[in-house]
């Protein structure tokens, strides 16, 4: 009972609440590149923008990690459009590795203006010891990770919900399906590429203010993640929305998991190589189904 | 005259590490530039040369493994067999794929090298790295120490650019080309084409395991976070860019302007003062990217585009020949 409880408390509620943070983060790659045809890979210094957004708006009006999210959302929903319209649209028309490489000076552009405002040093959202609730009468759950597996689910719905019966979503699954049957029907690209980006933007903010509630605030967080969640992008096959969701909730338990002592009392993996897990799934995949696990769009 | 000797110095160190750069800057362009391969990870692959040379050239002790005492003059072609090796292994496995894909496993693939590096104390001893790593004519006096080795820099910084060159021109070069400029085409002309990606990747990667040993023996010291990883890749790629990509000349020019820009600001911003001084780095980093930005907008080719000789030397086709070749019928 103990040994279970260890497992629960110290292994699988932290492998569920990164899962959901790789989700949110994966999903967000997966739909631009889907529609884009590119992997963006600015995408997880996007997600620690997100986070210092919340930190200043925490800072200024001191409101709760959750009621920042939405000023986070806008705030890096905003950057992405700009960040979109100055540097990826221009090279549009060029191949899309231009793009990548593009995608990668933006990555450091962003990290280096985060340092430039904030410093290299470490912030905290909430300071002191949190809150927990009792499950059972044994489990300990902190209250955060109740709040961070819960506004991803309800925003996994949300996205599920706009995809199938929106206008929107129907017509962004067109452009990733085949953009120039959508442009032959009339839908504009150049809006649907626009709502991507406020969405996997606003997602990314998600994820950052989560990561960042989780542990703490720090210019590289984002760029860390990059490999886990491309993975899990990878894992669900690239373009798949749904792919990415289970994909990032694998490498997310798999990386936790990994290092719990399954075999007598040493830990299977030492833990200072948990970021190897994402990669060792991701190779793997990669050599026996690079289509991922539900099949990509594109090979 | 200390004012002539500190200049003098400055431009030495100045020149060693554009010399350092340039040679992973080639090694880049035959990767991305000649066939085509996106590479991410050279942090890691000439971490892997600094940590080879290093551990073969050192010493025993008891902090990490060592105690070979070979001479750079084979420590290094050994430093640059590891690194290739590392890549064959990577190559092996991602050399197929999409080049996104081949993107984020070098990223991957970098991230793990590091990990292990930091990780396995009793082999490069952690986090505390290698120290004492000998610098070849240190012992000459004065300032002919650098010299004599901004010398042996420069030499292999000019074998490197003859390889490439040589390579380039080569008809191994026309196939990597053929193959980055339409793939399906050179499949088509029985060219095997994982095999020449491998070699190109392989190649490339040799080239920065050549420059992660030069620096390991010019700083003396190898250790996980001795220069920030993700900036080394990018540094080399803004070169690349800048300079012209599939240009061996572009690269190498490319090397020695952000260099020298990034190195200067430096010299800049050490007179800054207080908060200023802390923050300058990442004001020099953000226009290092913008240049980035602004080469791939509005000057893809690059400061010294690449020559299109092969297709400059086929004889020009007459146009009059057209519109009567569409009255031939066809053979079949």
């Amino acid at each position: 009972m103990d040994q279970l409880l260890v497992f629960i408390n110290a292994y699988l509620v932290p492998g569920i609440v990164s899962g959901s943070i790789y989700a949110l983060g994966a999903i967000g790659l997966t739909l631009l590149f889907g529609v884009l045809r590119f992997t963006h890979f600015a995408h997880g210094d996007v997600m620690t923008a997100g986070a210092y957004f919340a930190l200043t708006a925490i800072g200024l009006f001191g409101l709760h990690p959750v009621l920042a999210l939405p000023i986070a959302m806008v705030c890096t929903s905003a950057l992405c459009l700009c960040i979109n319209h100055f540097f990826y649209r221009p090279l549009m028309r060029r191949p899309s590795l231009v793009l990548t490489i593009s995608s990668f000076g933006i990555a450091l552009m962003i990290r280096a203006s985060i340092q430039l405002l904030y410093g290299v040093e470490s912030h905290y959202y909430v300071r002191g010891i949190q809150r927990s609730t009792d499950f059972l009468g044994t489990f300990r759950i902190v209250d955060r990770h109740i709040w961070i597996v819960c506004c991803a689910i309800v925003l996994m719905v949300a996205l599920h919900l706009l995809l199938t019966y929106t206008r929107l979503g129907k017509a962004m699954r067109a452009v990733s399906d085949s953009p120039e049957l959508a442009r032959l029907t009339g839908i504009s690209t150049l809006a649907i590429v626009k709502a991507t980006w406020v969405i996997g933007g606003s997602l990314a903010a998600v994820a950052g203010v989560f990561l960042g509630w989780d542990g703490f605030i720090q210019a590289n967080m984002g760029w860390d993640l990059l490999l886990p969640m491309s993975a899990a992008a990878i894992l669900g096959g690239l373009g798949r929305p749904y792919g990415a969701m289970v994909g990032g909730l694998v490498i997310g338990l798999a990386e936790e998991l990994s290092s719990y002592p399954w075999f007598g009392g040493d830990a299977l993996l030492s833990p200072g190589y948990k970021t190897g897990v994402a990669f060792t799934i991701m190779v793997a995949m990669l050599i026996w189904r690079p289509n991922g696990l539900f099949g990509g769009r594109v090979q | 005259m200390e004012i002539f000797v500190g200049y003098g110095n400055y431009t030495i160190a100045l020149a060693t590490m554009i010399g350092i750069y340039s040679i992973m800057a080639l090694g880049l362009n035959i990767q991305w530039g000649l066939t085509g391969l996106f590479n991410l990870g050279i942090a890691g692959f000439f971490a892997v040369g600094a940590y080879a040379s290093a551990i073969l050239t050192t010493s025993e002790t008891p902090k990490h493994i060592g105690g070979f005492d070979l001479p750079v003059v084979l420590a290094w072609p050994l430093a640059m067999i590891a690194a290739a090796f590392i890549a064959w292994a990577v190559a092996r496995i991602c050399i197929r794929l999409r080049a996104d894909y081949l993107a984020i496993a070098t990223i991957g693939i970098g991230e793990i090298l590091r990990l292990i590096f930091k990780n396995e104390q009793w082999a490069t001893g952690g986090t505390r790295g290698i120290s004492n790593i000998s610098r070849p004519f240190e012992q000459l006096p004065g300032i002919w120490a650098p010299l004599a080795f901004l010398g042996v820099v420069l030499i292999l910084a000019m074998v490197a650019y003859w390889l490439a060159e040589r390579g380039r021109t080569s008809p191994w070069g026309r196939v990597v080309q053929a193959i980055r400029d339409n793939e399906p085409a050179a499949r088509a002309a029985g060219k095997n084409v994982e095999t020449f990606r491998i070699q190109g990747f392989v190649i490339g990667s040799a080239f920065m395991g050549l420059a992660g040993a030069l620096t390991a023996h010019y700083f003396k010291f190898v250790g996980p976070e001795a220069t920030d990883p993700l900036q080394v890749t990018f540094l080399v790629w803004v070169m690349l860019i800048v300079g012209g990509n599939g240009s061996n000349r572009g690269a190498m020019l490319g090397a020695a302007v952000i260099w020298t820009m990034w190195s200067a600001s430096e010299l800049f911003s050490s007179r800054l003062s207080g908060d200023w001084a802390h923050r300058a780095p990442f004001v020099r980093l953000f226009l290092v990217g913008l240049i980035l930005q602004i080469m791939l907008q509005y000057f893809p080719d690059g400061l010294m585009p690449r020559q299109r000789q092969i297709t400059a030397r086929l004889p020009r086709k007459p146009t009059i020949d057209q519109p009567q070749s569409s009255h031939i019928l066809p053979p079949f």
